[in-house]
């Protein structure tokens, strides 16, 4: 057995307290201490999913206790590729916060961001539902760290909601995972999509429940409509590359629907079928259209991209809700190149505001280093609202394809594309706003000339943007690795039968015994 | 006994459900921890209620499922932490505007 699986958990969980405890005041040792960490995690996730690329199932057991018993950590396809984009996302918005200097605007930012990435790794790899709790806890209360980072006023107010938000989010996950532990007596992933098969079809109504309410948990996670209130405020007060961080946590939730409802709950499962298929569709519907249309409502240009954030989710969510190996397929073409957009947006916010009073969309002398802006926010406003050249255009291709067969044809192209139409309205009024009509405004004289943002942030947004363009360019493999993943999603006996056949310690103990149940 | 822990799951959930929906933080924090203990509870008696019995397997035939109760300790743990750090933010915000409404402040749309 080996330990690389682990180490995408115990780096940040080694690297975040030597930062606090070792190089306190010292913000440089900081900074080169966080990216190294962030770099080797990236060369880890790659070894990881190149080591799963080819269909193989890594597995850790922690103590080596075996599976139901013990907790595990799971790599297929799937979580290690979701790792990789966590941690490439992670290595553009720290280099970001480090040229932006927003890391020095308040204490710790370095740590809680390692544990941040400690959390959305954890929640990637684990195999057990209670673990998944866990590093979702450990993701929010690093999140919460961050989302307050540097303070004021109107970013702890929406601090508030944000952290109440989520604790009524966990709460309700801890009710699921009871009701789930009392109806199978375990927790273990591989272990409860063999014990829900035998649930007696008189007895389902507490898994019943149980399924539908973690379901509402990842819905509140990944901002689908109504579940999305808590979204627009917190990321459009958080700190820009913070905000661009966050764009993998939706995502978060997005995966764990995609890893439950194909495996412990799959479509075709009787105990739990009708229960989410009639509502689910409709409810990433009117995700993409409710963001979108705050995409044309909205008067500042931080809600502008947490509105986008949310479109952007009910249009991963509109394929996922087929469950169709299609569907998910396309969903996960569209998840690399959501969290890309969302982040590179968020970015670029961030460079507007550096050089105005506010963020409203109102005409106001040009921003410093207004022309390299205005590019890298025409190109990331077209990936986002899915215009060709850009991925954004080829995942919605997919999306429409996945959706074509279906008996929702006409209501998922219908939305989609008029979803479209508003977003991109939407995103030129603030580009032009912003960008074109600034320059008939000439700078209040007293103004002090702001510096244009630094190099480094440049090359950051930039990077992300790169990554997009590559997103197109590799569309082919990129789909076909896609595919391969749905694949393996809907064949999940190779994952079952490595967590809970290869031994451990208690692998020849008699199984539990089902009268206790 | 069942009906006894039952009931007080369902009345915690209930109080906690209604201070969640008001306005102000201080009783919306309340209310979270109301429903904190009733998932607390929830969860311990998801490995079914057993009385005098010890959680680990001897030769006795009885036995109480001792993961529910490890299940509770790290729910405990988590929910103690989250509750300090969100009245931490809420004093924060509270003392930074004068104001410990929930919502958003009126004066943000007015701009």
């Amino acid at each position: 057995m080996t330990h690389w699986l682990i180490l995408p958990i115990i780096l940040p969980a080694f690297i975040a307290p030597f930062i606090v405890l070792a190089a306190r005041y010292q913000i440089a040792i900081q900074r080169v201490i966080s990216v190294a960490g962030i770099v080797a995690m990236i060369g880890i996730t790659f070894g990881l999913s190149w080591q799963t690329a080819d269909g193989s199932v890594l597995l850790y057991r922690l103590g080596d206790w075996a599976a139901p018993f013990g907790i595990v950590l799971v790599g297929d396809r799937l979580s290690t590729l979701m790792a990789l984009l966590t941690a490439t996302l992670a290595l553009f918005v720290l280099l970001y916060a480090i040229g932006s200097k927003w890391d020095e605007r308040g204490w710790h930012f370095h740590a809680l961001f390692q544990f941040q990435i400690m959390g959305i790794m954890g929640a990637f790899l684990t195999g057990d539902l209670f673990n998944l709790f866990v590093f979702f806890e450990v993701l929010l209360i690093a999140s919460y760290g961050l989302m307050i980072h540097a303070g004021g006023t109107a970013r702890l107010r929406a601090g508030v909601q944000y952290v109440l938000f989520n604790l009524l989010g966990s709460t309700l996950f801890l009710f699921a995972l009871g009701a789930i532990y009392a109806e199978t007596g375990t927790l273990n992933m591989a272990d409860l999509a063999q014990r829900v098969d035998l649930v007696a079809p008189s007895e389902t109504a507490g898994i019943r429940i149980a399924a539908v309410l973690l379901l509402l948990v990842f819905a509140i996670k990944a901002a689908v409509v109504p579940l999305h209130f808590w979204l627009p405020s917190s990321y459009a007060e958080a700190p820009g590359p913070v905000a661009a961080l966050f764009a993998i946590m939706t995502k978060v939730g997005a995966y764990a629907i995609i890893r439950i409802y194909t495996m412990v709950f799959p479509p075709d499962l009787a105990a739990t079928a009708g229960l989410h298929g009639w509502w689910l569709l409709p409810a990433a519907l009117l995700s993409l259209a409710i963001g979108m249309i705050g995409v044309l409502a909205a008067r500042r240009l931080d809600r502008l991209v947490a509105f986008a954030v949310i479109g952007s989710m009910g249009l991963v969510m509109v394929p996922i809700s087929l469950f169709t190996p299609a569907g998910i397929g396309a969903a996960i073409y569209y998840i690399i190149h959501s969290t890309l957009a969302a982040g590179a947006l968020f970015l670029i916010t961030d460079l507007v505001r550096a050089g105005r009073a506010n963020l409203d969309l109102t005409p106001q002398a040009p921003v410093a280093g207004a022309n390299l802006t205005a590019a890298l926010f025409f190109i990331a406003a077209i990936a986002m609202a899915g215009l060709p050249p850009l991925s954004g255009f080829v995942g919605k291709l997919l999306i429409l394809d996945a959706g074509f067969d279906t008996p929702y044809m006409i209501w998922i192209w219908a939305v989609v594309l008029g979803a479209s139409l508003i977003s991109v309205v939407g995103f030129s009024r603030a580009g032009s706003v912003l960008f074109w009509k600034a320059n008939s405004i000439a700078p209040a004289d007293d103004a002090p000339a702001a510096s244009p943002p630094s190099k480094l942030s440049y090359v950051a947004v930039g990077g992300l943007v790169s990554l997009l363009v590559a997103h197109t360019v590799f569309a082919g493999p990129a789909t076909a690795y896609a595919a391969s993943i749905s694949e393996q999603l809907f064949a999940p006996d190779a994952y079952i039968s490595t967590v809970l056949t290869t031994k451990g310690k208690l692998s020849d103990a008699p199984k539990k015994d089902e009268d206790s149940q | 006994m069942e009906i006894l822990v039952a009931s007080a799951i369902g009345i915690l959930t209930a109080g906690g459900l209604y201070l969640v929906l008001r306005l102000r933080t201080f009783p919306v924090i309340i209310g979270i921890s109301l429903l904190t203990y009733a998932v607390n509870v929830f969860l311990f008696s998801s490995g079914r209620l057993i009385v005098g019995a010890p959680p680990i397997l001897t030769d006795a035939t009885i036995y109480s499922d001792p993961l529910p109760q490890a299940l509770v300790l790290t729910a405990i743990v988590i929910s103690f932490g989250m509750t300090a750090v969100v009245v931490m933010i809420s004093l924060g915000a509270y003392l930074g505007g004068n104001d410990d409404h929930v919502d958003e402040p009126v004066a943000e749309d007015a701009q």
